[in-house]
């Protein structure tokens, strides 16, 4: 049935392809019970209206605010372009900001990308990323182990 | 406007499918219009997680929960920990489903249907605890790389399926069998078909235990699409890597399996200890088994605040791997003292238990509860974060909750 199905690019308007098929299986899972808890018309409705997929989120892909790219959370800072665009397109920015090393574990890191999950090579690029990440994201001193940090203080009724 | 495409007829089949009504006009739908029901970037709704789980990422999509949305004696969907490596597979048919079984070790290579599996062998039910190789990495110093876990990649289900000793039975497996390896449907994050993103697998000491399940369904239904469906080997309370989503081959072994992530440094913690920070060469690094042992306080929430002279109670779970947690204790004092929890026996092998206490504080002021669990060879919860390793695994320092007596 999906042998003609392309593999979507993660963009903005291919994403809402990918979660279409994301969205099968488990759909059909959960349908038979919506199907049943719900009005038939409840889909039909909402379709004939033929709304299309807002387009402005692509304008804002530059976006920055407070000093953050908003479209991916990274600090704006020298070799943000070149950061976003080698190293969001297998992973989200997420498993990036997540972390924290200096130039050599990050150029490890990228070494290891590149011998086992398909990294291209990232040619004069290299050096404006790593540095970009090692000034931006270097490690931290924690110690054995840190504080009790953001706690919510409420009170317990019991 | 040339986005104004109109989608195909094959992709309206797929939709009307999963939707399971008929899409009235379906055919003068934009392409990149989605009828609502599947309109769902939220990972919470897309996988029924609850809004206080913590998303650490969505490409591949990796979430955590927080210690008190464990509180659950049986851990429900919502509040299931979500850790993949690869990307969720997008089109799956349970009813043409089938695992082959094949490899060096197997007297003769044999494919079951799913619908086979489940109506040739008995079905088990068992509670096993899941827990990421890679829980409370974020506590690691220097920082290790990868997902920045707390403490909530962990999990207890109630897992249903068939034994994986009994299909090996089945099939026949050759004396030199020393390990089995899974197979998987899940993509690559390049989308590369002919990388794989996770093949890891266990010893035969492992998957022959009677807990060693092919599992179908969790918590007496099918297994949510993320964890796995339609098919998953669970193998309670080794690193949750090994128990493999998405099924369709398995492969036993005549040498310890060396598919993706079993090699390198992945799931590996140097068979020397060593100092923060220092360099490991590959092969000093060794396989991760059992677990360790662990606790976590799931009532009350951090920073609960109370009146002085009011009792407190707590509770929570332990679990200690392949092994029984044989003693739960709490601290009030930054663990200069311990008073025993009441604990309970698991309801089977590698499921968790469930403690509690009541405390009873002796003066206003912050206090910390420390939980220490003590496993049945007697290895307890360091109170420090234990030792260092260069890919942050097996962090079961003890957890601390904040306390304020007012």
């Amino acid at each position: 049935m999906n042998s003609n199905y392309k593999e979507p690019k993660v963009n903005k308007s291919n994403r809402k392809r990918l979660i279409i098929w994301f969205f099968v299986p488990l759909v059909i899972l959960i349908s038979t019970g919506f199907y049943l808890l719900l009005e038939t018309d409840f889909f039909t409705v909402n379709i004939k209206e033929e709304t299309l997929v807002d387009e402005n989120n692509i304008d804002d892909f530059d976006k920055i605010e407070n000093g953050i790219h908003v479209q991916t959370g990274f600090v704006d800072a020298p070799g943000l372009l070149e950061t976003v665009r080698n190293c969001t397109s297998c992973h989200s920015s997420q498993l990036v900001l997540q972390n924290r090393m200096n130039k050599e574990r990050w150029t490890a890191t990228i070494k290891w990308m590149q011998e086992t999950q398909n990294l291209w090579d990232l040619g004069e690029n290299e050096a404006i990323i790593v540095n970009y990440l090692a000034t931006n994201y270097p490690p931290k001193e924690t110690g054995r182990r840190k504080n009790l940090d953001t706690i919510d203080w409420y009170v317990l009724e019991e | 406007m040339e986005r104004r495409k109109f989608i195909s007829k094959s992709v309206l089949v797929a939709m009307t499918g999963a939707i399971g009504v008929e899409i009235v006009y379906g055919l003068k739908l934009p392409e990149t219009y989605i009828p609502l029901a599947l309109q769902n970037p939220n990972p919470f709704e897309l996988f029924k997680k609850d809004k206080e789980m913590v998303l650490l990422n969505e490409r591949p999509w990796n979430m955590e929960a927080q210690a008190h949305l464990l509180d659950d004696r049986i851990t429900p969907n919502k509040y299931m920990f979500i850790r993949n490596n690869g990307l969720v597979p997008e089109n799956i048919n349970a009813e043409n489903w089938s695992l082959t079984i094949k490899g060096e070790s197997v007297l003769k290579e044999k494919t079951y249907t799913l619908a086979e599996l489940k109506s040739k062998f008995k079905h088990y039910t068992y509670q096993l605890t899941l827990e990421c190789g890679g829980n409370g990495r974020s506590e690691f110093n220097p920082p290790a790389k990868g997902n920045q876990w707390n403490v909530g990649a962990v999990s207890c289900a109630e897992w249903t399926g068939v034994r994986m000793r009994d299909v090996l039975e089945d099939i026949g497996i050759k004396n030199d069998a020393v390990y089995i390896g899974y197979h998987a449907i899940d993509l690559h994050l390049s989308r590369d078909p002919n990388k794989t993103p996770i093949s890891r697998g266990a010893p035969m000491s492992k998957v022959l235990q009677d807990e060693t399940l092919l599992a179908f369904q969790m918590n007496g239904a099918d297994i949510p699409l993320v964890h796995g469906y339609p098919l998953r080997l669970v193998a309670g309370g080794w690193p949750a890597s090994v128990s493999g989503k998405w099924l369709e081959g398995i492969s036993v072994r005549n040498k310890v399996h060396d598919g993706a992530k079993m090699t390198g440094t992945a799931y590996r913690v140097p068979c020397n200890t060593v100092a923060p920070g220092e360099k490991v060469a590959d092969k000093d690094m060794c396989i991760i088994e059992s677990m360790p042992v662990k606790s976590l306080i799931t009532y009350p929430k951090t920073g609960a605040m109370i009146t002085d002279g009011e009792k407190l109670n707590i509770r929570g779970h332990a679990w200690a791997g392949e092994l029984e947690v044989a003693k739960m204790e709490y601290s009030i004092d930054f663990g200069a003292t311990w008073k025993t929890c009441s604990l309970e026996k698991p309801v089977n092998r590698l499921a968790w238990q469930h403690f509690n206490a009541q405390i009873t504080f002796p003066k206003k002021g912050y206090y910390e509860i420390w939980s220490r669990a003590t496993d049945s060879k007697g290895t307890a919860q360091p109170m420090l974060i234990p030792g260092w390793n260069p890919k942050g695994y097996l962090n079961n320092a003890c957890q601390r909750i904040a306390i304020k007596v007012t």
